[in-house]
């Protein structure tokens, strides 16, 4: 796979082979997991298998919460509270689903922004990064919707907030607000469909996470250098990689394992931690809570989402100049879907001739101001929206935008990138020098 | 290992970062923090003080006050307060409930039995307190980052603490205008506040708001049999432990099976990190400065 010369599967035994010649799954399974892959990975190539146990995990933990709750408006709060009290092991398999969502999401975001470092997005792997694209649109609207189902004050008000985000679509606005809620307010139309997407969408994204490994299986892996794997002979590409099995299989349960530890520790010490108080208050359509703030994962698209107020001059423009066609709150709306198109048409606004940000000077401080940005964001996402919030809330999102349409497109011309190491090989042996004669070695194998 | 530490702090800059999204719910701002048996990683309900709560609870609370979440049964549960059968059976006939098959179907009232629940709030603008611990947070800082609850906790039980221990004399400031409503308390931040207590700019001179609920307690409020402290700040501390049993009657067994989890998976991690660099090691040889 990969175009990358090496051993396929080669079956002997008459059963191994009569399935090669009618059902070749062994086969398939045998080239997924012996794929040879760049043998200079470092640890930020680990969070893609932490997101598939993590997307499973929630499968399952999922499907037995399903075995016990109600999707109905006057018994889903007292449903979630029987599985925290009655059901066995209910409290932890509960907790596990919830704070899973943020394992997630706090993987996926590792995952996005090693693939901008280290470009993982440019030729040949665009295919990857828009599928990748697709799939944190997909997440973001999974666990939107799983968060509802409890049916707390946040749940009810965020909807509330989230669906009237498309009421501010111009003319269709309203219709459309309605079509998704099955209703003109929040109620149990939109409890019993949330319910049901929350269940099938999932399973789209675990396809997507399929077709997402098939893509980068087909193109190889990237790696730290951005230097290609030699598709020259079976002997050059040996000297570069190292197969899946064992190499980076046991190399990516060791850090799962580490990972896990921590998401055992904010599970069984602070499950609430990066939950929100209000959603263990019952939804109350007559009481809305003081502040309506989505959870920490969504806070930089909602700060980017909210930064864009009417007094801002580009949103008075782009107003005036579409005949108040694009208010305020639809300029808001289309800021935080563009702020995911931006980052999905990275592989076409980098210009740059070298994949690999370690190689590339100038644009490492673009890159890590990107990823304080994105920080910043978060935390004032989740501010009022006042003073100096909105100022702050305003130049994180500018940034954002400026990041992807402005700065990536002009790096690639004026600045002067280092060289890369002509293979992998050498950029292995530049950290590890070749162990001679076996002996036992003091090296830690963490770059 | 670079990689454990790179992770701890990474996941601790992510949990600090977006803990801080609590403050938003613009509860509770500072609460005093109380040493609950509970808090920190090895902490756990202490049997007897919870037994005391659901005294505090039972005498003075649910006059107005229901724990519509909670069944009966669950006081005998482990790691709760641990009632004997016979009392927890005692203890339910002591309520009333609307049991709709009795009376040929038309239903009737009966005395409660370890199978029901708690009766629902019998105010109703007295709010059901089975899960009031989870609902309200304290320690919210610094600036919102929520620091503060890695170290504090989420400060549920101490905002309730807070509030029953909140009531003050009204500021002489609300003198000057209107009467308000219901009863000053320092640490209620989200009910009403006289015009007279706020500076031209709208921000408020004195903590705290007015709350409906007068205070509840005075202290030597009830008897203990267990001879316990009966003041004010023993009786909150105790109710407010109850309470949070109440909404969160499963913590024993969680913090149990998040210190099993954590020490199997650490030794698993270091099973995999031996195993990862005997393999490893044909591939590296040691490690050029």
């Amino acid at each position: 796979m990969g175009g990358i010369p090496h051993d396929h599967y080669d079956p002997q035994s008459d059963f191994e082979k009569g399935m090669q010649k009618r059902l070749p799954i062994i086969g398939l399974a045998y080239d997924t997991l012996m794929i040879p892959t760049p043998k200079n990975l470092n640890w930020m190539w680990i969070w893609g298998i932490v997101l598939v146990f993590a997307l499973v995990m929630q499968i399952v933990t999922g499907i037995v919460l399903v075995m016990h709750y109600v999707p109905h408006v006057d018994m889903a709060f007292a449903s979630i509270e029987h599985i925290m009290r009655d059901v066995n092991g209910g409290h932890m398999i509960r907790y596990f689903h919830m704070n899973g969502a943020s394992l997630m999401f706090f993987a996926v975001y590792m995952h996005i922004f090693r693939g901008l470092y280290y470009g993982s997005y440019k030729a040949p792997r665009e295919v990857t990064w828009v599928l990748g694209s697709l799939m944190l649109v997909l997440m973001m609207g999974i666990a939107f919707m799983g968060y509802v189902l409890p049916w707390g004050q946040m749940s009810f008000h965020g909807t509330a907030v989230i669906t009237g985000l498309f009421g501010a679509i111009p003319f269709v606005g309203e219709a459309v607000q309605t079509w998704l809620l099955g209703a003109s307010a929040v109620g149990q139309p939109a409890l019993n469909r949330f319910f049901s997407l929350h269940y099938l969408l999932p399973f789209v994204l675990l396809g997507l996470t399929i077709l997402h490994v098939w893509a980068f299986h087909t193109t190889g892996n990237n790696n730290p250098t951005g230097v290609e794997v030699r598709r020259t002979s079976k002997e050059d590409a040996a000297k570069d990689t190292l197969p899946f099995w064992p190499y980076f299989v046991i190399k990516d349960l060791f850090a799962l394992a580490i990972i896990m530890v921590l998401f055992m520790a904010v599970v069984g010490f602070m499950p609430n931690y990066l939950g929100h108080p209000d959603n263990y208050i019952p939804a109350n359509a007559l009481a809305t809570p003081a502040h309506i703030v989505p959870e920490w994962y969504l806070l930089p698209f909602y700060a980017i989402l909210r930064a864009f107020t009417a007094d801002v001059w580009l949103v008075m423009l782009v107003e005036f100049i579409s005949f108040g066609i694009i208010d305020a709150k639809f300029f808001g709306v289309l800021a935080m879907f563009g702020a995911i198109v931006v980052l999905a048409l990275a592989p076409w606004l980098d210009t740059s001739s070298v994949r690999s940000g370690r190689y590339r000077p100038m644009f490492k401080w673009w890159f890590w101001l990107l990823v304080a940005d994105f920080i910043l964001l978060m935390w004032v996402g989740a501010r009022p929206a006042e003073f100096p919030y909105d100022w702050i809330a305003l130049i994180g999102s500018t940034y954002w935008f400026a990041y992807f349409l402005v700065i990536l497109p002009l790096l690639g011309v004026i600045e002067k990138p280092d060289t890369p190491p002509a293979t992998i090989e050498e950029d292995f042996k530049a950290h590890y020098a070749p162990n001679v004669g076996g002996t036992k070695t003091v090296s830690t194998p963490a770059e | 290992m670079k990689l454990i530490r790179n992770l701890t702090l990474s996941a601790a800059t992510a949990l600090a970062l977006t803990g801080g999204q609590a403050m938003a719910a613009g509860e509770a701002g500072n609460v005093p923090d109380v040493d609950f048996p509970f808090d920190g990683m090895f902490g756990s309900y202490d049997q007897m003080q919870l037994q005391r709560g659901l005294q505090v609870y039972t005498e003075i609370c649910s006059a107005c006050h229901g724990l519509e979440h909670v069944a009966l049964r669950t006081l005998g549960d482990d790691g709760g307060p641990g009632l004997p059968e016979d009392q927890v059976f005692a203890y339910a006939e002591y309520y009333e409930v609307f049991d709709p098959l009795l009376f040929d179907g038309e239903g009737d009232f009966r005395p409660a039995t370890p199978a029901d629940k708690f009766p629902a709030s019998g105010l109703a603008n007295a709010p059901d307190l089975s899960l009031m611990a989870k609902a309200r947070a304290g320690f919210h800082g610094p600036y919102g980052t929520g620091l503060a609850q890695l170290w504090y906790g989420m400060g549920g039980a101490e905002y309730i603490n807070a509030i029953l221990t909140g009531y003050e004399e009204e500021p002489e400031c609300a003198l000057e205008g209107e009467p308000m409503d219901g009863y000053y308390n320092k640490y209620f931040t989200v009910g009403g506040f006289p015009d007279s207590c706020k500076y031209e700019d709208g921000t408020h001179k004195v903590e705290g708001s007015w709350i409906a609920m007068a205070p509840p307690l005075y202290g030597d409020d009830v008897e203990y049999a267990d001879g316990h402290a009966t003041d004010l700040d023993s009786i909150a501390e105790d109710v407010s432990a109850f309470l949070m049993w109440t909404a969160e009657p499963k913590l024993n067994a969680r913090k149990e099976a998040g210190l099993t989890g954590v020490v199997f998976l650490a030794i698993l991690s270091v099973l995999l990190y031996l195993t990862n660099k005997r393999l490893w090691a044909p591939h590296k040889g040691k490690k050029e400065t």
